[in-house]
Parts: structure tokens; C-alpha cells; sequence
């Protein structure tokens, strides 16, 4: 397989990030169904808008079409897939397998991730794997690229699985003072690219860009932050309270607030029209200031069951068209 | 099936501690206040020695129903055993619903020293609420339901100062 | 120490089967310690059935009886007499003890009257906590004897992930008394097993470590652990040949 000009897997996502390009990922759920015509909705309002989709593995614990079967269905309908794949229904055995039939299918990008506690899904009562963690996922996956070999240390004889391989990142996350140092544990990994976890709060990451530059990791690896339109302030302030490493300044919820100022409360379609435009501005805005950002390749775009608001976000960010390369 | 009304004497038994519990039972005899003369009072050196197994014991060998006489909250001689006492009535009482006893049959009281009339209106309540609930499973078919009255009862009159389990439940 | 709960006494009612002699057995080491299983535990539970079972109007003799260990044959031997005139065994011992007792007395029917839950310690009067997970391969010299197999939720090499908050883990444990889970109304009315905090246990690795400025013992990348040392080996076994006694020549 193609080593062709020193890239890694070849993928789109690393052909434009290579080229000094600001990338552009977006987010695709696969559908709690065997429906395939979920995918190729979902994939019409993303394509041409990313450099890449990532394709979620049973989010936050709820069973979908696997991460793997909506990759290809994703490959298919013309668009680039970063896998995403959990250490929490998988044995090394079972990703590594997955791997290759990834491979095998055009699957060129990975993510590595530990998965949403089950408790959280649909299917609490179940036993979860963890026979490794996201860490050692990486390491494998570099291993069988570069190595090609398998974790158990036998060598691969054929084609190995080059994956441009992707991890999670939390910057705001506790402790928040060791986060910069298990970036560097993922890069040290191996991971090509990052994406982190929604930013809200823009201070905060500066300051954990701040460590990362000064340990020269943006030098190593890819980081792609991850971006959000709030929907209106009830979904701010959820970020806020439920969702562990998000924080959300009182003045970004109380700017969406203001946004359905002077409009009738009772008139709930209103409301809601004026903070999603809001809300879509102030992610645009977010967008280009986290661009200036040094050591910022890229945004990953989460627009939460809300796909229709990536093109705008997309495109008022000044980011369209995307590279061809 | 229950034997209840006139015919039927309960038979209680009473686990008090050797302070104020056991104390208010005297100041009720010195105060000559009548309570029903079917419960009979075991001493413990203090209700912290309240053992399950105790209470199951009283209701295998023929018990309606028991309860314990602590000293107030915050009065234990030996600091917390009284509070020690309430929590294993309260487990004890799910123990008894699930061997089909039913947890009613068991309750706690604090009583000071002084409290003679509230002795006797804590063996009055337990006696009607025995009464209501009819004899022991255990003791159907049994012998010892005589045909006596149902045990002399003068109510003390003073319902303030004690609190029972089952009344806070 | 092994910790334990008391199953339900509906549940233990119901494998009795037909039995009229059912003997009670507690053990007096780790479920003693624990409230779950002792002598007192023994002689309550036998007491618990013989009243059900007269209520119930099917009256058994049960009769109880303490072993210092359940866990060892040699203490079994000396209840050889009790067990004899039991046609069935409550085996209030952890799983190791039923076991023990089955493969000791292979023609007597034991049935277990506790769960057990964990290996873990006392964390104040009346609640224990889980702190082991017997995985073979003790790594809390690196983590500073903080257990993340045992503690942490996704059994993390190398955390804390991103799930954690003020030294809190984002997945809660289903809060239970006396083995059942406590039920609140959630969200829509529907009742849910209500539950509490747990705490992060890569935090608490981490904030030690820096306290002992030995952070260094987890910057490296922690590799895959080698679970054949745990459970997924298959059954375990220790084989200590200075202690095996040598067949008489």
C-alpha cells in the first residue's frame, strides 16, 4: 500500500492536513436500524462541507449500526470516513479483525476511543471489555501501520491496515493540569490527529494550548478542536452542569439568551429561530478565533442531531470550498 | 382465621435497659398506673445489646408482639446505644415482613426515667395494636389465648415525650 | 477481606425445595467480619426460616451451626455430625465456602445464602467498599496504591480519560441498600435505580503521585496488560512446591 510521498494512509484527511490546509471534520451517527437511506440523508447535508465524517461506534452506549458497516455505506456514498472504534465492546482480537476489514473496505482513517460507559446507553445491564485502553488502541493501530505487527508481536504477512490514526482529547477535563501531559502520552502513541472534546470556553483552551506549544506537541500531531452551535441556553447550560470536561462561560449563555430578547415568550418557534442563528454565529465566531490559535489544524464540527447547521457554520467561517488534494 | 377481640390476650414482650427504660416501668408501678399485665420486661444492660435475635427468639416462643424501651435520643447511658437499638428495629422489621410476621408486631420507644405514663401508654398501644392485629401466626391453634379478660387498661393520659418508630414511618 | 451480602430470604426460601432439616452453616472469618455470614448471622437466618416456614404452614427443622473457615476442608470435618442430619445446607460462607462445602460433602445439596460481592475493605461502620480485583498482576507500585483495575470504572491503563470531574467519575454506581437497588422517579415519571458518586480513581492516582512528586511513574505509555494472570486465564492455581508435602517413600 502506498507509502507514496511519505503519507501515512493516504487518506483525505491527512492529504489536507499535510498540505497546510485548516481541516474540517464533521459527525455522523449511524442509525439505531439496519436502514441505509439514514446514511445517505445524513451524508447529503456533509458532503462537500468536511474533509472527513466521523462515524460514531454505538454512542454513548446505545446500540446503531456498527461504526464499521456505516463506514463503508460512508465510503460508498462518496465520503471520507474517520472510523471511530471503543475499547468497550471490543477485545484486542475483535479490533484488530475490525481493523483490517476497515482497511480492506477503504476505511482509511481511525479513531481511538474508550466508549461511553454503558451504564449510559440502552443496555446498562451489560458487561463491558476495556481489554485495553484508548492509549494501547492507538499504539496498536501504529504498530500494525508502521510495524506491521500485530499486538501479540507476530509480524503480518500481506497487506497491513494504514490507518491515519486519530485520538480524543479533553482539555478542560480534571485534573485540567494533566491534560497537556496525556496529549503527550497519545502523540507519543501515536497518534496523528486529535480532536477534542466541544469548546466552549476559549480562555480555558488557550491556556491548555499554551502547554501543549511549549511541550511541542501541535509539532506532532494534528489538533482538531471541537466545535458545537448551541441550540438555545437550556442546552448551554446542560453542556455546563452534566457533561463532565465541558465548561461554558456565563457569557456565552447569556449571550444566547439574549438572542430571543424582545421576542414574545410565548412564541416558542420564534425563540428558537433567534437562539439557533445565535448560535450558529457565535460557533462561526469561535471558529475563526480558534483558527488564530498556533498550533489549531483544523475544527471538528459536533452539530448534535442538527446536520442542516454544517453548511452554514461551514460556510460563514469562510471555510468553503473544501481542498481538493 | 384471627382469634381477636375479647378472647384474645396478647402476650408481649418488652426488652428495656437497665436505666431510664426500666426506671419508668418502676415510676409507673410507684405511681400505681395501670397498663396491660400481658407484657412481660426483660432487661438489658442497655438497648444497645438489642439483638435480633432476641426479638426473633420472643416471637418463636410464642410473642405477639415485643418492643423496646430506650432512654431518649441523645440520653443513652452509653452515648448511642439507643440510637444503635432503632436502627435494628427498623432492619428487624423488614426481617419480620419477610418471614410473614409482619414488621406492625415490633416497635421502640424512649421514655426518661420519669416517664411512668407514658410506660404504660406505650404498653397500652402496643397492646391495642396487637389486639388489632390478632395473635401471632406462630401461636395459631396455640394454647395459651385464655379466656380472661383482656388485661386491665388505664390509659396514662400523657401521649407527649415518647415517639415510636412506626408513628415516624 | 471477602465482602458479602445477604441474598433476599424470598430467594433462599426458594431453593429449598422439600427439605424438612435444613442446616444453617456461617463461617467465621471474612463474612463474620462483614455481618453477613457469622454465628450470629447463622443462628438469625435459621431462626428467619423456621418462623416463614410456620407461617407459611409447612414447618422445617432448621438448625444452624459456625465454622471457623469455611473455605478448608479440615473445619468442614468437624460439622461431619450436623451435616449428616441436614438435607440441605444454607451455606452462609462467600462462594468459596459453598464450593468447599459441595466438593466435601458431595451427597449433600448446599445452596448459598449470601451473595458475594467484592474484595474490599470497611470504609466506615456498616459500608464497604470494593478495592481489589484479584487480577494476578498487582500494578500499585505504579499507581501508588490506588487499584485503577479495581476502581476505576473502565479499567484505564493510562487515565484519567475525559469523563472525569472534581475528582468525581462521570459514570455514577447504581446506589443499593442491603442489596437493593434504591428506586427514585426520573425523568418522565419512570422509576430508575437512583444513584451516587464515585470517585475518580486516576484523580486520586494522580493527586498522590504529585504529592510524592513521583509523577513520572505514569508518563510513559502503560502497555496492554496481560490479563492471563486474571480471570480470563481460566480458573487460577497456585502451585508452591516448598510447601507440597511429598508422598511417604
Amino acid at each position: 500500500m502506498s507509502t507514496d510521498n511519505g503519507l501515512k494512509s493516504g487518506s483525505n484527511l491527512e492529504k489536507v492536513l499535510r498540505a497546510g490546509h485548516f481541516a474540517v471534520t464533521g459527525e455522523l451517527g449511524p442509525p439505531q436500524s439496519a436502514d441505509p437511506d439514514h446514511i445517505k440523508e445524513k451524508v447529503g447535508y456533509l458532503k462537500g462541507m468536511v474533509d472527513a465524517v466521523n462515524v460514531t461506534d454505538n454512542q454513548t452506549a446505545v446500540v446503531r449500526m456498527s461504526s464499521l458497516g456505516a463506514s463503508v455505506l460512508a465510503v460508498q456514498e462518496g465520503i471520507e470516513p474517520v472510523m471511530q472504534m471503543t475499547c468497550r465492546d471490543r477485545n484486542r482480537l475483535a479490533m484488530q479483525a475490525d481493523f483490517l476489514a476497515a482497511h480492506a473496505l477503504g476505511v482509511r482513517n481511525m479513531l481511538a476511543l474508550s466508549g461511553d460507559h454503558q451504564s449510559f446507553g440502552n443496555h446498562p445491564t451489560s458487561k463491558n471489555v476495556h481489554d485495553m485502553d484508548s492509549m494501547q488502541q492507538i499504539r496498536m493501530l501504529k504498530d500494525l501501520r508502521d510495524e506491521k505487527k500485530f499486538q501479540c508481536g507476530d509480524v503480518m504477512k500481506g497487506c497491513e491496515p494504514r490507518f491515519f490514526i486519530g485520538a480524543a482529547a479533553a482539555p478542560e477535563a480534571h485534573p485540567v493540569e494533566w491534560r497537556p501531559m496525556r496529549l503527550a502520552k497519545k502523540v507519543a502513541a501515536g497518534a496523528d490527529f486529535i480532536q477534542t472534546q466541544l469548546v466552549y470556553n476559549l480562555p480555558a483552551f488557550k491556556k491548555y494550548m499554551e502547554e501543549v506549544r511549549k511541550m511541542r506537541l501541535h509539532e506532532k500531531t494534528a489538533i482538531l478542536v471541537g466545535v458545537g452551535p448551541l441550540k438555545g441556553p437550556a442546552m448551554g447550560k446542560y453542556m455546563r452542569d452534566f457533561v463532565p470536561g465541558i465548561t461554558v462561560p456565563d457569557d456565552v449563555i447569556a449571550r444566547i439568551e439574549a438572542a430571543a430578547k424582545g421576542i414574545d415568550p410565548e412564541d416558542k418557534a420564534a425563540k428558537q429561530k433567534a437562539w439557533r442563528a445565535e448560535g450558529i454565529k457565535m460557533c462561526i465566531e469561535l471558529i475563526q478565533e480558534v483558527k488564530e490559535i498556533e498550533g489549531v489544524a483544523g475544527v471538528h464540527v459536533m452539530a448534535i442531531e442538527w446536520e442542516e447547521a454544517v453548511k452554514p457554520l461551514v460556510e460563514g467561517a469562510g471555510l468553503l470550498p473544501r481542498p481538493v488534494v | 382465621m384471627q382469634r381477636t377481640g375479647e378472647c384474645f390476650e396478647p402476650q408481649l414482650t418488652a426488652f428495656t435497659c437497665s436505666y431510664c427504660a426500666y426506671m419508668s416501668g418502676d415510676t409507673a408501678g410507684a405511681m400505681r398506673i395501670q397498663y396491660p399485665a400481658t407484657t412481660k420486661v426483660i432487661k438489658l444492660p442497655c438497648t444497645g445489646k438489642t439483638d435480633a435475635r432476641y426479638i426473633m427468639s420472643a416471637f418463636e416462643d410464642g410473642a405477639d408482639g415485643v418492643y423496646i424501651i430506650a432512654c431518649p435520643i441523645g440520653n443513652c447511658h452509653h452515648v448511642r446505644g439507643n440510637e444503635r437499638a432503632r436502627a435494628r428495629v427498623v432492619h428487624t422489621k423488614k426481617l419480620l415482613d419477610q418471614v410473614g410476621l409482619g414488621g406492625e408486631r415490633l416497635d421502640i420507644f424512649f421514655l426518661s426515667a420519669g416517664m411512668g405514663e407514658s410506660f404504660a401508654q406505650a404498653a397500652k398501644e402496643m397492646n391495642d395494636r396487637i389486639m388489632r392485629l390478632g395473635p401471632s401466626p406462630l401461636r395459631m391453634g396455640g394454647k395459651e389465648v385464655g379466656a380472661g379478660e383482656a388485661g386491665e387498661q388505664k390509659n396514662g393520659g400523657d401521649e407527649t415525650g415518647e415517639q415510636s418508630v412506626e408513628a415516624t414511618q | 477481606m471477602i465482602v458479602a451480602e445477604q441474598k433476599p430470604l424470598e430467594e433462599i426460601k426458594g431453593v429449598l425445595g422439600d427439605a424438612e432439616n435444613v442446616l444453617v452453616a456461617g463461617c467465621g472469618t471474612c463474612v463474620t467480619v462483614c455481618l453477613a455470614g457469622g454465628e450470629k448471622e447463622a443462628q438469625l437466618m435459621a431462626s428467619a426460616l423456621r418462623i416463614a416456614s410456620r407461617v407459611d404452614g409447612t414447618p422445617i427443622e432448621a438448625t444452624d451451626v459456625t465454622v471457623q473457615r469455611q473455605c478448608e476442608w479440615e473445619y468442614l470435618e468437624m460439622i461431619e455430625a450436623e451435616v449428616e442430619k441436614a438435607d440441605l445446607i444454607v451455606s452462609l460462607a462467600c462462594g468459596i465456602g459453598v464450593q468447599t462445602f459441595a466438593r466435601h460433602f458431595p451427597d449433600k445439596w448446599v445452596v448459598p445464602g449470601l451473595n458475594t460481592t467484592f474484595l474490599g475493605q470497611p470504609e466506615e461502620q456498616g459500608i464497604w467498599t470494593e478495592q481489589c480485583q484479584a487480577c494476578g498482576n498487582c500494578m500499585l507500585a505504579m499507581t501508588g496504591g490506588i487499584c485503577p483495575v479495581a476502581r476505576c470504572s473502565k479499567q484505564v491503563q493510562n487515565g484519567p480519560c475525559g469523563g472525569s470531574e472534581h475528582g468525581l467519575c462521570e459514570v455514577k454506581r447504581i446506589r443499593r441498600v442491603d442489596g437493593v437497588p434504591v428506586m427514585v422517579k426520573g425523568r418522565g415519571g419512570r422509576m430508575m435505580p437512583a444513584t451516587e458518586d464515585v470517585e475518580c480513581a486516576w484523580h486520586l492516582i494522580h493527586d498522590r503521585l504529585k504529592e510524592h512528586n513521583r509523577l513520572d511513574l505514569i508518563t510513559g505509555v502503560q502497555e496492554p496488560k496481560d490479563w492471563t494472570t486474571s480471570r480470563d486465564g481460566g480458573p487460577r492455581r497456585i502451585v508452591r512446591e516448598d510447601l507440597i508435602l511429598m508422598d511417604e517413600e
